[in-house]
């Protein structure tokens, strides 16, 4: 089997993978890294997302071949490097950006590829950002205010605060 | 100012650190050694016979393990219905046997025939294919509208079943002719016929389970998604496989989103289970999500005609309603209860209408079953009522605030009976009607609509006031209604040696927050620090037992048991006491964390106290049991009663027929109020999927009993952009008056009050640009809109 090399989270990991194996499974499987989540197999719903050199990547729709000798980052890479929560991690929280969990990974790493494109983005402008990740649980509110709350805007005018 | 700790704090969640940081345990997450991985045959026809399975080549492909078909089950036991609901005519309902694997016949696209399992998960799922091409079904005339099931008795979803249907049933059957007077002689009469759309619940993680058996002792363990993890147990044990209760443990670990689906006992749970132990080995397997659309249980789909009579100054004299509503091919577990008590019992609203008559004709299908979602049964109550009386107030030219306001029970009215068989405890509907007029600034409306004429768009107010049953439920209550279990529940408090708390509860947390919710409660209670207490649940060898969370039941059920539980303690720790304190017990009182002899200054920490009943040498033996840890069960006597008025505005563009939430207010009374951010939270995932079933979600079955929405390429979820910042009110609170903690329940008010308010809503904005459209069904998509709009 091929053997694929890359770094993920600052680390230095390879591994044998099949042709067929997904970027998303390599990290769940081979890496231990099950933060990054499947919700569907259709590329639609972005629990599986992750930062691949910088951009934000569905990791169910990329083999792990095709990103050898990347820089792959999955949510267990956002925190501070003193293991606190990230900004934006901090944010959700903050905010009550999350019920089940479930989808929170990909709504981070969206988040965060947002942020680095868009450092103070208006509130259309998050929803669209967020329109390749589903979550059920929130409705959404809580998600926005969240990721404007970690760009620095002042959310206290928002309604339900 | 807000509380910062205990009861009433918008405490942030605990839970939230691992679930942002990767660190959740979801099933799926899990890994096993010497695991295995099960693929199910799923019938690609919605109804056929089952021919032949040949599994030759199948077992003999790279790591098949073992291979399962229907015949491996055959004389296993069923996965029940719940509920036992009676007909019309006293007869019991339909209930034909839910098998782990189907045998003899598929009956809906979806429907698990064989199952392989292989060392690997491409080795089974490409032994799968296999089985597929070497298995005969003859394909059969697919059943899936319910009018023409019931009326074609040829063609039968269940052979032994002849017109398809399962019950039909009347509430309150004593009323029905008391009804029919009133329609012969009312004034005005409105008739709606209308559709609840049919909705997959689609929690974000896919079902998945994990089957193990450990032949040292005979032990089974099975780690699933479930809302619900005791009464998987006791499915699993008692009427499936047979295994005795107290050989199985059922966790849930974290559960990513339930909303109904996850409370029901799956086939691929048992088999998992029944396969682990023929390979001695662990079996697994996750659900891809379109085997979740094929064989999730799915919500709502009704199809009713509701008639209002009132007098022509809008005061209602009766509602009848007439309803078919989809089971699909089997019974889920709460499938019965749904339609019939979740829904008829609704029928009053909030309103003191003094005759209602429902009748309910449930109908099998070749569908996947339909069961319990977001909600259950109380949407499609709110639904016909709000939609119909919003129709009467358009025919009879009345404002429809003023409709709502008039017809409601009054807080004098209360504990109020109503004509299907509740009795209200207490409420107050004017003040949330009132509080919702405020805070959605009805009076600013005529502006905001004058604005979004200059742009061309039709803007629409719509209305909904809505209440429910939940806390689901007292037990005498449901047993009379037919109900096989009992639905109290229950909860272990176990002070340490050390002074810090674990709490087993029943009920099961998957976004809900009780961790932290929970944990506040019982800090508040013992004047701890919320940090000395651990909230633990989803494992039955931990806890007591439950009956799980649905019908938002955690707070007003669980957790009342929980303070049951904490009242022991703080009883016993009384007694510990007056022995150390050399006191009499009735002169120690509890409060800030001590226990004190009243009028000194004589007191023992509540440390002080956990430390003595495991280290008891200053203890009273002889007359007390050392050791700080109680259990109780509660059993509510009544249901609790939220209820509240929803606002939604909405702007249509009439040349596309699109259809925008402006914004959506919320003005509920929940009773007391524990976390206001968590309850926030809910009534937001409520709206939010309120939303989506109101203009985006359908499940569509074509003629041929293909679900032709099974991914998210081809059922509208709501994203982001679909819906508003909403504004939630929740400063109504009039406190339930049969549970000590006053909570009512917060979990599918959102869900139940937002669709008829949206849909309101686009019916007003049409009729604001003179397109008199009197109904659009759900989902409003823009092409529905478009249509009604030419063909006004």
């Amino acid at each position: 089997m091929p053997k694929v090399t890359m770094r993920v989270n600052g680390r230095a990991v390879s591994g044998e993978v099949e042709g067929r194996t997904l970027l998303v499974q390599f990290l769940r499987e081979g890496q231990g890294l099950t933060g990054t989540h499947v919700g569907c197999d259709t590329s639609q719903c972005g629990a599986c997302t992750v930062h691949v050199n910088g951009a934000q990547v569905k990791s169910c729709t990329v083999f792990a071949l095709d990103v050898d000798g990347a820089e792959v980052t999955t949510i267990e890479g956002m925190a501070n490097p003193d293991g606190t929560l990230g900004r934006i991690q901090q944010a959700f929280q903050d905010h009550h950006g999350l019920q089940c969990g479930f989808c929170t990974p990909g709504m981070v790493m969206a988040a965060a590829a947002l942020l680095a494109e868009n450092p103070k983005p208006t509130e259309a402008e998050v929803r669209h950002h967020l329109e390749g990740n589903i979550c059920r649980c929130t409705g959404y509110h809580n998600i926005v205010k969240a990721v404007l709350a970690a760009s620095g805007q002042d959310v206290s005018a928002i309604a339900a605060e | 100012m807000p509380k910062d700790f205990g009861i009433g704090a918008p405490q942030k969640r605990r839970e939230d650190i691992r679930f942002l940081t990767g660190r959740g345990v979801y099933t799926d997450d899990l890994k096993i050694a010497g695991q295995t991985y099960a693929v199910f045959c799923r019938s690609q026809v919605a109804h056929g016979r089952i021919v032949s399975i040949d599994t030759t080549a199948t077992a003999a492909m790279p790591g098949v393990l073992a291979v399962f078909t229907g015949e491996d089950f055959k004389d296993v036991g069923g996965n029940p219905a719940g509920w036992l609901i009676k007909s019309r005519n006293g007869e019991p309902m339909r209930e034909p046997k839910r098998p782990v694997l189907a045998h003899g016949k598929v009956r809906h696209v979806g429907d698990a025939y064989a199952a392989v399992i292989a060392e690997t998960y491409q080795q089974a799922k490409d032994a799968a294919e296999q089985l597929a091409a070497d298995t005969v079904i003859d394909e059969l005339p697919a059943i899936v509208d319910m009018a023409a099931a019931v009326a074609d008795a040829s063609n039968r979803v269940h052979d032994e079943i002849p017109d398809n249907l399962c019950f039909d049933w009347g509430w309150i059957e004593d009323n029905r002719a008391k009804v029919e007077e009133v329609f012969k002689t009312a004034p005005h009469v409105t008739t709606l016929e209308l559709v609840n759309n049919r909705l997959v619940p689609n929690a974000m993680e896919p079902r998945a389970s994990i089957g193990e058996y450990f032949p040292g002792t005979g032990d089974y363990k099975l780690t699933t998604t479930s809302q619900n993890p005791h009464l998987t147990r006791l499915l699993v044990a008692a009427f499936v496989l047979g295994i005795p209760e107290n050989k199985l443990t059922v966790v849930a670990p974290d559960v990513g989103g339930g909303f109904g689906s996850k409370i029901y006992h799956y086939g691929e749970e048992a088999l998992v289970l029944a396969a682990a132990k023929k390979l001695g080995r662990p079996v697994r397997w996750t659900a891809e999500r379109t085997e979740s659309f094929l064989s999730d249980a799915h919500g709502r789909d009704h199809v009713t005609k509701i008639e209002l009579a009132c007098d022509k100054q809008g005061n209602f004299l009766a509602f009848r309603t007439e309803t078919l509503a989809n089971v699909g091919a089997y019974l889920s577990n709460f499938s019965t209860a749904t339609p019939t008590f979740l829904h008829g019992t609704l029928m009053a609203g909030p309103y003191k209408v003094p005759a209602v008559y429902v009748n309910v004709k449930t109908v099998f299908t070749n569908t996947a079953p339909v069961d319990a979602y977001r909600g259950a049964g109380r949407p499609e109550a709110t639904f016909s009522l709000e939609r119909v009386i919003d129709k009467m107030c358009r025919e009879l030219n009345l404002d429809p605030f003023e409709v709502r306001r008039k017809n409601f029970i009054t807080t004098d009215m209360f504990p109020y009976t109503t004509p299907v068989g509740l009795v209200y405890d207490t409420g107050n509907y004017q003040a949330t009607l009132d509080k919702a007029i405020e805070v959605g600034d009805v009076k600013g409306f005529e502006a905001r609509r004058a604005e979004s004429a200059k742009r061309g768009k039709l803007r629409g107010l719509g209305l909904s006031t809505w209440i429910e049953a939940c806390g689901i439920a007292p037990s005498h209550l449901v047993g009379v209604l037919g109900s096989r279990v009992g639905l109290y529940d229950a909860a272990t408090v176990r002070v340490n040696a050390t002074g810090n708390i674990s709490v087993m509860v029943g009920a099961h947390s998957h976004g809900q927050g009780h961790e932290t919710v929970f944990a506040q409660i019982v800090a508040d209670k013992l004047g701890i620090p919320e940090a000395s207490v651990e909230i633990v649940h989803g494992d039955t060898s931990k806890i007591p037992f439950g009956m799980g969370s649905y019908g938002s039941r955690s707070l007003a059920v669980c957790g009342v048991a929980m303070t049951k539980a904490v009242d022991k303690i703080v009883a016993k720790g009384k007694k510990i006491a007056a022995h150390m304190l050399e006191a009499s017990e009735a002169d120690i009182s509890f409060e800030n964390g001590k226990f004190s002899v009243a009028g000194t200054d004589k007191a023992k920490t509540f440390g002080e106290i956990a430390f003595s009943a495991y280290v008891p040498h200053n203890y009273p033996l002889e007359t007390l049991e050392p050791g700080l840890e109680e259990t109780a069960f509660y059993d509510p006597n009544n249901f609790t009663y939220p209820a509240g008025a929803y606002l939604c505005e909405v702007e249509v563009d009439p040349d596309t027929g699109k259809v925008q939430v402006c914004s959506f207010t919320c003005a509920d009374d929940f009773g007391n109020i524990m976390n206001p951010m968590v309850v926030e939270g809910q009534v937001h995932g409520g709206v939010g999927q309120g939303i989506g079933q109101a203009l985006c979600e359908n499940t569509h079955y074509d003629e041929n009993g293909q679900l032709v929405t099974g991914s998210y390429m081809d059922y509208a979820m709501p994203r982001a952009s679909d819906v508003p910042f909403y504004t939630v009110d929740y400063s109504c609170q009039t406190p339930c008056t049969h549970n000590p903690l006053g909570v009512k329940g917060c979990g599918e008010a959102g869900a139940i009050g937002s669709p008829p308010a949206v849909v309101n809503a686009v019916i007003d904005a049409l009729h604001r640009g003179g397109i008199k459209v009197s109904h659009i069904d759900m989902p409003v998509s823009p092409a529905r809109v478009w249509s009604a709009i030419q063909n006004a």
